[in-house]
């Protein structure tokens, strides 16, 4: 679990770096830290994995990336595993994730794929499908965004 | 909206290990060759531009103790503004799209235990008046990069 000064710093550093000449220096001030204190808890966040990534939240639909589909699987659990890994190696994966069949629902494994337009995900599925040998998997394309925000943690 | 080489190449090395050290505004620009307030002034413009939707760090919600989940609904088409407010209010509910299947509405939610997810959930179905709902939580993360890397990615062209 997170000490309370790190859960300080998460809080800070969700509101985003500020563009001035040292940022650091002025999230440092909010939470009572001298500059160097602050750079090496950074450091140790990002090392320790509790910061995953450091940087630009990309919008990707602005650089026309503007079709991401979510592709389910259809994988049964003995092949589970070795699927998820093979198709996380693919550059266009972003995301890919085992998730629990349900009644009506036989899909294991959930990647996200992004492509310029649709045919292009449709392609780009069908070629990861044949590689690997599967036949049973859908796209779902996202038509509407109704909310994408970036989660505000220890708000609350 | 102007978008030049520079702007790419900017994107592509704040997207991640922005620098952590006293200038790093200063520091990127030194490898982009220009001036650290041209790149506070292009990063300004980036993010008013909306391509950039935040600027710091990506946390790992299972390490700072907050456990998630993918739910999808069936939801009339009468009732999507409806259900997609109620589902919108909670702020642990970071995305929610509409998406072309049966099982319309797929919204990701976060919060700090199971039970508190679960109630979440209970409560969308009581306020919605929806009960097929699928909570479908990752069992077993193979790859989760969101840092879209602009050259890496070949098109099956």
């Amino acid at each position: 679990m997170l000490t309370e000064l790190e859960k300080q710093i998460v809080r800070e550093l969700q509101k985003g770096l500020p563009l001035v000449s040292r940022p650091y220096l002025d999230i440092a001030r909010r939470i009572g830290l001298t500059e160097n204190e602050l750079m090496n808890k950074i450091n140790e966040m990002i090392s320790n994995g509790i910061i995953r990534r450091f940087g630009a939240a990309v919008r990707h639909q602005k650089l026309g990336y503007t079709a991401n589909a979510m592709v389910v699987w259809d994988v049964p659990e003995d092949r589970v595993e070795t699927t998820g890994r093979q198709l996380a190696g693919f550059p266009e994966v972003t995301h890919c994730y085992q998730r629990p069949r349900r009644p009506g629902w036989p899909y294991t494994l959930f990647t996200v794929i992004h492509g310029h337009t649709r045919e292009q995900c449709e392609q780009l599925a069908a070629a990861m499908a044949a590689k690997i040998g599967l036949t049973n998997y859908m796209l779902l394309f996202s038509t509407t965004e109704l909310k994408k925000s970036s989660m505000q943690y220890f708000i609350d | 909206m102007s978008f030049d080489q520079t702007d790419k190449q900017l994107l592509q090395i704040i997207q991640s290990n922005f620098p952590v050290t006293q200038r790093p505004y200063e520091a990127i620009g030194k490898q982009l060759g220009i001036s650290e307030q041209e790149v506070l002034d292009r990063i300004k413009r980036l993010q008013q531009t909306g391509i950039i939707r935040r600027l710091g760090g990506l946390f790992d919600s299972r390490k700072i103790g907050y456990t998630g989940t993918l739910s999808a609904l069936r939801v009339p088409e009468a009732d999507v503004d409806r259900v997609s407010q109620i589902i919108n209010s909670y702020p642990g509910v970071t995305h929610n799209y509409l998406r072309n299947h049966h099982y319309n509405m797929w919204f990701t939610l976060l919060a700090q235990s199971e039970q508190q997810i679960n109630s979440i959930l209970n409560e969308i179905k009581q306020k919605t008046g929806l009960e097929d709902l699928l909570n479908l939580p990752a069992i077993n993360i193979f790859k989760v990069r969101v840092n879209f890397n602009l050259s890496e990615v070949r098109h099956a062209d």
